[in-house]
C-alpha cells in the first residue's frame, strides 16, 4: 500500500516499471557516462591534469635537494626571516618545502616556461593553494609529488596553506613570483 | 528470561509499538537532540568567527570549537538519530518486538560514554585536530578512544536492528517483503557496518600510535582508510534520509512507491557503489594514479549518482501520483501548490529533497571530478557542499520527521505550532545562504578551516578580492539565521517532549502480541502481476519537468566548471 507497509504485491519484482521512471533512468545513465568520459577526455585534450608522478623521500633527502637548488640559484632574500628567493632556469627541477608553518624557499619563475615542481612536507599534511589562480594540491610528508607547471601570466602570486596544520595554520603563506619573458 | 511482548497501538497510524523499542527510540532521539544543541552553540561560534566583520574567537578557540562542532554534528547528532530511525523502521514498522532490548541499552550507554569521552578530549584543548584528525598530527589518546567506544556502541545497535529483522521474520509479524522504508534502513545499517569496520581499521592503530605502541602512521594510508570511514558515514545519512523521505510521503499522502523494484534497486546501488567512491577525497593527493582515481570515483557510470537521481524522481513522483488521485490534476504543478506547505513535516521534507539534490548533489559530483577538484580542493567550497548534503539533506529531513515522531512516539502535542510551522523555512533559508556563499567564496579560493583570511600582520599576506569577503559576510548572516532556525527546532522539540500536552485518545490500547500475529495478506499472491505501483502511463509529468530543470542546471554548472578549469595554469 505504501512505503511503510510491506508491498501489496508479494511478487513486486515482476511489476512493470513506470515509463517516467525508465525514461529518467536512461537519461541519468547517459549523463553519468558523459561525466565519466569527460575525465579521460581531459587527460588527452585538456591542459590541466596531475602527473601521477610521486616518489617516497625522506625529509633529509628533500631538504638536501632543495638546499642545493637554493645555493645555486638564489637571487635575493625577503622578509625578516631572510627567506631566499630562487630563480631557477626554465625547464629545471624546482623544489618547495612545506613545513610548520612555512613554505620554503620562494620561487621566481618565468612566464610561459615549464618547470618540474617537487612538492613535499617535512612534518604534517599541508595544502598547496596557489592564489588567485586557485590551484590546490594536497602535500604529504614522505611523498615527493612531481608536477609540471607552466605559469601563464606574470604577476605576484600567493601560496597559502589550505590543509589545517595546527595552531598557526593561518600564518602559513608565501609568495611565488612570475616574471615576464625576456 | 521473560520477554516483554507488550505493544501499544498507535491511533494515528495504526502501527503497533513495542514498549522497550519505544523507550529506546526516545532515549536515542533525546541524546541526538542534546548533541544538536551542543553542536548548534558551537556552530554559532564558528560562524561568528568566519564572518570577517565579527571574527569572534581567538585562533586556538576557533580550531577547538570547529573540531567539536564537526564531531558533535556529523557523528553524535546524526548517528544517535539514525539509531532511533533503525529501531523505528524495524520494530515499529514490522510490528515486532525489538531483539535484545538490554543489549540495545548497553549500546546506548556505550555511545553516550564515547561521546562524553571524545568531547572531554577536545575541550581539554590538546586535541584540536578537526573532524578528520589527519595523522601525523596527533590528538590526546582519549580523542580516539571516545570515537572507538561510540562506534562499538553503534555497531551493537546495528546488530540489534538486524536481530529485530530476524524476530519479525521468525514470528511472522508481517507478510511478504519488508516495507520500502525498512529496506532503506537496512541499506543504511549495512553501510554502517562497513563504515564502522573501516573506522576500526584506522582509528585503533591511530589510538595505539597516540599511546606510543605503534611508531608510525603513514599520512596517505591514513587518508585513504579514514575516508572509507568518513565518507561512508555520509552514505548512511543519505540512505537514512531517503528512507525518511519515502516514509513521510507515505504517512502524509498515502503515497505508494512508483515501483518497488526501481526504488529498492536504487537503494541496493548505494550499498554496491557508494562507499569505495570515497576515493574522491584523494583526487589531488600524490602516490595514486589517475586510473585509480577515475575508476573509483565514477565506476564508469556514476552509478551511485544515478541512484540518488532515481530517488529524487520517485519520491516527489509518488507524491504527485497520490495528489493527482485526490483530484489535484490542474496543470503541471497543482499537486505541489496544494501540498500542505504549512505542515512542517511536509515542508521540511520537500526542502530537504530540493536542497540535497540541487545544492548538495550537483556540487558533490563536481567536487568529485578528478581534474575539477584541482580548483576546489580544501577551499570553503567543500564545507559549502557538505552543509547542503548533511544539513539541508539529512538534518532537515530528521527535523521534519521529528514533528511526526513527537505525537506518534512521545504521545505529546507539538508545542508552539506557529513556530514549528516557520521553523523549516527559517532554517532552510539560513542554511541555503551558508551553502551558496561558501561555494561562491570557495570558487574565489578562500580556504576552509582557516582562522584569518586577511593574513593580518603577515609581510607575505595575500589579499582576497572584496567579493570573497562579501560572500563570507553573507555566509555569516545565513549562519546566524540557520542557528535561529535550529534553536526554534530545539525549543519546539524540547518543550513538546517534556512539557507538551499529553495526547489521550480512545484508540489508545495496550495489546499483547503473540507469534504469528500478522494480519492476513491483503490479496492472494496470484493478483500480483495485475496491479501497478503508480497509475501507469505518464503518471507524474510535473515531477518529470522538475527533473529536467534539475538536469539542465546540473549540465550547465558542470561545464561552467570545466570552462573555469581551462583558464588556470597548464599542469602536467
Amino acid at each position: 500500500m505504501s512505503a511503510i507497509l510491506p508491498p501489496e504485491q508479494r511478487v513486486w519484482w515482476k511489476q512493470p516499471i513506470e515509463p517516467i521512471e525508465i525514461t529518467w533512468i536512461v537519461v541519468a545513465f547517459i549523463w553519468g557516462l558523459i561525466m565519466f568520459l569527460m575525465m579521460p577526455y581531459w587527460h588527452v585534450f585538456g591542459k590541466q591534469n596531475l602527473a601521477n608522478e610521486a616518489y617516497r623521500a625522506t625529509p633529509e633527502v628533500f631538504v638536501a635537494k632543495t638546499q642545493a637548488m637554493v645555493d645555486k640559484y638564489q637571487v635575493r632574500e625577503e622578509t625578516d626571516q631572510k627567506i631566499p628567493v630562487v630563480r631557477p632556469p626554465a625547464g629545471s627541477d624546482v623544489y618547495l618545502i612545506a613545513r610548520l608553518w612555512q613554505w620554503w624557499p620562494m620561487l621566481e619563475l618565468e612566464e610561459g616556461q615549464s618547470y618540474k615542481l617537487h612538492l613535499m612536507s617535512l612534518d604534517w599534511l599541508h595544502g598547496f593553494s596557489l592564489q588567485p589562480e586557485n590551484i590546490n594540491i594536497q602535500v604529504h610528508p614522505g611523498y615527493m609529488h612531481l608536477l609540471t607547471v607552466q605559469p601563464s601570466k606574470a604577476g605576484t602570486y600567493a601560496i597559502i596553506c589550505n590543509e589545517y596544520c595546527g595552531i598557526n595554520h593561518h600564518t602559513m603563506v608565501s609568495r611565488l613570483y612570475v616574471v615576464p619573458k625576456k | 528470561m521473560a520477554v516483554n511482548r507488550m505493544f501499544r497501538t498507535c491511533p494515528m497510524t495504526g502501527l503497533r509499538v513495542h514498549q522497550p523499542a519505544e523507550a529506546l527510540i526516545k532515549a536515542n532521539a533525546v541524546a541526538a537532540v542534546v548533541s544538536l544543541l551542543v553542536g548548534g552553540v558551537l556552530a554559532l561560534l564558528v560562524t561568528l568567527t568566519r564572518w570577517p566583520a565579527v571574527h569572534l574567537l581567538p585562533a586556538d578557540w576557533y580550531y577547538l570549537v570547529l573540531t567539536a562542532h564537526g564531531i558533535n554534528m556529523l557523528i553524535f547528532w546524526i548517528i544517535f538519530f539514525e539509531i532511533a530511525v533503525l529501531y523505528f523502521a524495524s520494530s515499529t514498522l514490522l510490528g515486532c518486538r525489538l531483539a535484545a532490548p538490554r543489549l540495545a541499552w548497553f549500546a546506548f550507554l556505550l555511545m553516550v560514554l564515547g561521546a562524553l569521552i571524545n568531547n572531554y578530549a577536545v575541550f581539554r584543548g590538546d586535541s584540536s585536530v578537526m573532524f578528520t584528525s589527519y595523522a601525523p598530527m596527533g590528538a590526546h589518546p582519549t580523542f580516539y578512544l571516545g570515537l572507538i567506544v561510540f562506534a562499538v556502541g553503534a555497531l551493537i545497535a546495528c546488530f540489534v536492528f538486524f536481530g529485530t529483522l530476524i524476530v519479525g521474520k521468525e514470528e511472522r509479524t508481517y507478510i511478504g517483503s519488508v516495507p520500502l522504508v525498512t529496506f532503506g534502513a537496512i541499506t543504511a545499517a549495512i553501510i554502517a557496518v562497513f563504515t564502522i569496520a573501516s573506522g576500526a581499521i584506522i582509528l585503533i592503530p591511530t589510538f595505539l600510535w597516540s599511546v606510543g605502541l605503534v611508531d608510525h602512521i603513514d599520512s596517505l594510508m591514513y587518508r585513504t582508510v579514514w575516508w572509507a570511514f568518513g565518507h561512508s558515514s555520509q552514505q548512511i545519512n543519505v540512505s537514512a534520509h531517503v528512507a525518511i523521505w519515502y516514509a513521510i510521503a507515505a504517512i502524509l499522502f498515502g503515497a505508494k512507491p512508483m515501483s518497488e523494484k526501481v526504488s529498492r534497486f536504487a537503494f541496493l546501488m548505494y550499498i554496491l557503489f557508494l562507499q569505495i567512491a570515497a576515493a574522491h577525497h584523494l583526487l589531488v593527493d600524490p602516490g595514486l594514479t589517475s586510473n585509480w582515481k577515475i575508476l573509483n570515483t565514477s565506476y564508469a557510470l556514476y552509478l551511485a549518482v544515478v541512484a540518488s537521481m532515481v530517488h529524487g524522481l520517485t519520491v516527489p513522483g509518488s507524491i504527485e501520483v497520490a495528489q493527482r488521485a485526490k483530484g489535484y490534476t490542474k496543470g503541471l504543478f497543482e499537486w505541489l501548490r496544494k501540498a500542505p506547505w504549512g505542515n512542517p513535516v511536509f515542508s521540511g521534507m520537500f526542502m530537504s529533497l530540493l536542497g540535497f539534490g540541487f545544492l548538495g548533489g550537483i556540487s558533490g559530483v563536481i567536487l568529485g571530478t578528478e581534474q575539477l577538484n584541482i580548483i576546489m580542493h580544501n577551499t570553503i567550497y567543500v564545507p559549502g557542499h557538505f552543509h547542503a548534503t548533511v544539513v539541508l539533506g539529512t538534518t532537515l529531513a530528521f527535523m521534519a520527521v521529528t514533528y511526526f515522531v513527537i505525537p506518534a512516539i512521545f504521545r505529546r502535542e507539538v508545542s508552539f505550532p506557529k513556530m514549528a510551522q516557520w521553523q523549516p523555512y527559517v532554517f532552510t533559508l539560513g542554511m541555503t545562504m551558508v551553502c551558496l556563499f561558501m561555494m561562491g567564496a570557495g570558487t574565489l579560493g578562500v580556504p576552509r578551516r582557516h582562522w584569518d583570511i586577511t593574513f593580518a600582520g603577515n609581510p607575505l599576506g595575500f589579499e582576497f578580492p572584496g567579493m570573497a569577503f562579501l560572500m563570507m559576510g553573507l555566509m555569516g548572516i545565513g549562519g546566524v539565521l540557520a542557528v535561529v532556525g535550529g534553536a526554534m527546532y530545539l525549543l519546539v522539540t524540547v518543550h513538546s517532549v517534556f512539557l507538551g500536552k499529553k495526547i489521550q485518545t480512545p484508540g489508545f490500547a495496550q495489546v499483547r502480541v503473540v507469534e504469528g500475529a500478522a494480519p492476513a495478506p491483503a490479496q492472494p499472491v496470484s493478483a500480483a502481476l495485475q496491479a501497478h505501483g503508480g497509475v501507469g502511463a505518464w503518471s507524474a509529468p510535473g515531477t518529470f519537468a522538475l527533473a529536467m530543470v534539475f538536469l539542465t542546471a546540473f549540465v550547465l554548472y558542470y561545464f561552467i566548471n570545466w570552462n573555469y578549469l581551462s583558464t588556470v595554469w597548464p599542469l602536467r
